[in-house]
């Protein structure tokens, strides 16, 4: 098993209290660009330590939308999973291979299995 | 879709729910945890500091580690079923609560419920608030604390309530610059303690301002504070501009309250509270028969106290389903209670107690209210039975008007808050 560090510099690696164990790697993709992070992170974590912010656009007027309340609470962070839409990023885990996608409006009408 | 019994449900394993689910399992309840997080201990989990307002065994001891023993406890229990990972979405009259598993859509048929989902942050309305970088303090907790990601190099905290100063030590430990705390009000809100220690560290405490905007054009890349007069309005030309990617809101705590409306129970306006909550008595019992609340959702307060009501609600549950002796029920009450009282004689909770004296009140005027109509039968609505006056509205308790199964809007009827709250702009998020 992989066990390396990101040398992200958003990931916090000492911490005066917390320890943070090393985890295993993955690779997914965000609008088609391959990114790493950690495998059962938060979507939304792993995206957040890339520098990316913006996931998701408002339905009227197309206003950028990041996450907020990182516990499920608010959808401000819909993304589009493997094709199906409406995927809270802050609750949704990381897995290997996962086609992760900004999310415009309501997103695409959710297929059947891709 | 699965189906579930046991003897109690308990939505929430913050430090409520858990000590709800130890008080009853250890009367021999069945009792089913249920929580949509993975790990056990709700807030606890976030919280690195040494914990305040602790009496007994835990003064002093970082919440995170709270939340480790309690949930070794829970685990431990053989009469406690633990469903983690796992949303509460509805409950219904004939005491079905659906639940939302990672496998999908279940069933849970208990005989009694206690609700115990904590509280959810309040919003703050200024141009550009719906920016990716605009962050609840428990976002940026939840990303920093438990995931190990910084929410971005600099942040600008609005409030300075015991909240806003905590999780501003605790980004300038992980590392990360904070570039101001600003305060509506004239003095500091949280302890003395906690503000010497961030200023100590060169963090500005600015009471008296707050933000007029936050800017950029996918995300924030700056925001604007300026000073407030007498009558909290901005004073031109006292403008400052600060070089920020995240804006982190900690104005406060409101009950997460939703399962409560839903699922019929009488709430009021509490603002001493945090805010619409629902009316219980000493036991913990709402005005819907059989449910239960405990902790932040029944007003925002601490820890400690949530545990304490955690238990007497458990105790409550399990007294109700004829498994504790009337000698056992009375001596664990006025423990409960003792304790419960012990913890809020400090001069920080003369607010709590009197919004709870408030709360009180109001139920007592609803049960009158629901006497009277029982008596006279020919004034009740067709569609209302004769056997459930609880689900009625009470016109004279509420502070307003509330419309039964009128769902409440994050905030939005938060008037006390001098305009600190709404939706984010355009499109309400809390909705
Ligand atoms: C920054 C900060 C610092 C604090 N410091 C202190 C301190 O030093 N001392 C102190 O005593 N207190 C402190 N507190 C307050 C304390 O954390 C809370 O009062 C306490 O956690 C409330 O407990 P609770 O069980 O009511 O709710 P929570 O801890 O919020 O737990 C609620 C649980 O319910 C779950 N839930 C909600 N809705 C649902 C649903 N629909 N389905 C399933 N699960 C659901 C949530 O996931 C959560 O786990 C602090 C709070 C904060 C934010
Ligand atoms: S950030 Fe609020 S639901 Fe994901």
């Amino acid at each position: 098993m992989e066990t390396e560090r990101s040398s992200c510099k958003s990931r916090i690696e000492d911490h005066p209290i917390l320890d943070f164990p090393a985890r295993k790697e993955v690779t997914f993709t965000w609008e088609g660009q391959e990114l790493r992070g950690y495998e059962g992170e938060p979507i939304a974590a792993a995206l957040h330590a890339a520098g990316i912010k913006v996931l998701h656009t408002s339905h009227k007027s197309k206003r950028p939308r990041g996450f907020f309340c990182a516990i499920g609470n608010c959808s401000s962070c819909l993304v589009v999973v493997n094709g199906v839409p409406n995927v809270r990023a802050c609750t949704e885990k990381l897995r290997e291979g996962m086609r992760v996608q900004r999310q415009e409006g309501t997103g695409p009408a959710p297929r059947s299995r891709e | 879709m699965a189906v579930r019994t046991t003897e109690l449900v308990i939505i929430g394993a913050g430090p409520a729910g858990i000590c709800a689910a130890l008080e009853a399992a250890s009367h021999g309840v069945k009792t089913t945890l249920v929580d949509r997080g993975e790990e056990l201990g709700g807030q606890l989990i976030k919280q690195t500091h040494k914990f305040f307002g602790w009496h007994k065994k835990s003064a002093g001891t970082r919440g995170v580690l709270i939340a480790k023993k309690l949930a070794e406890e829970v685990l431990n229990n053989e009469n406690i079923t633990l469903l983690n990972s796992t949303e509460a979405l509805g409950y219904y009259d004939d005491g079905t609560l659906l639940v939302e598993t990672p496998r999908g859509i279940d069933r849970v048929l208990g005989d009694r419920l206690i609700v115990a989902t904590g509280a959810s942050e309040r919003m703050l309305l200024f141009p550009g608030n719906d920016l990716p970088g605009v962050y609840g303090a428990g976002a940026v907790q939840t990303l920093m604390n438990v995931h190990g990601v910084r929410p971005g190099d600099s942040v600008l905290m609005i409030g300075s309530g015991n909240i806003g100063l905590i999780v501003s030590y605790q980004l300038l430990q992980a590392g990360v610059r904070v570039a101001a705390v600003v305060e509506a009000m004239p003095t500091i809100g949280g302890y003395a303690v906690h503000a010497s220690k961030i200023r100590r560290l060169g963090v500005p405490i600015m009471t008296r301002h707050t933000i007029k905007e936050a800017y950029g054009k996918e995300q924030v890349e700056g925001a604007v504070i300026w000073e407030l007069d007498e009558n909290w309005n901005g004073i031109p030309g006292t403008e400052k501009d600060l070089e920020v990617d995240v804006v982190c809101l900690a104005i406060g705590l409101t009950p997460l309250a939703e399962l409560l409306w839903q699922c019929g129970a009488e709430m009021a306006y509490i603002p001493e509270l945090g805010g619409f909550v629902p009316l219980y008595d000493e036991t913990m019992e709402t005005t819907r028969k059989g449910v239960f609340v405990a902790g932040d959702v029944a007003g925002i307060e601490e820890a400690s106290t949530a545990m304490a009501a955690g238990r007497m609600a458990g105790l409550s549950a399990a007294r109700s389903l004829g498994k504790v002796s009337d000698l056992d029920y009375s001596r664990l009450r006025n423990e409960i209670a003792g304790e419960l009282e012990g913890l809020r004689s400090g001069p920080a909770s003369a607010k709590i107690l009197s919004g709870i004296a408030k709360m009180r009140a109001m139920l007592q005027s609803v049960k009158e209210a629901a006497a009277v109509s029982e008596a006279e039968p020919a004034n009740q609505p067709a569609n209302q039975p004769a056997d459930q006056p609880a689900n009625r509205p009470a016109k004279q308790a509420a502070s307003e008007p509330a419309e039964a199964g009128d769902l409440p809007k994050a905030g939005a009827r938060d008037s006390e808050a001098q305009g600190n709250n709404g939706s984010k702009s355009e499109e309400a998020v809390g909705a």
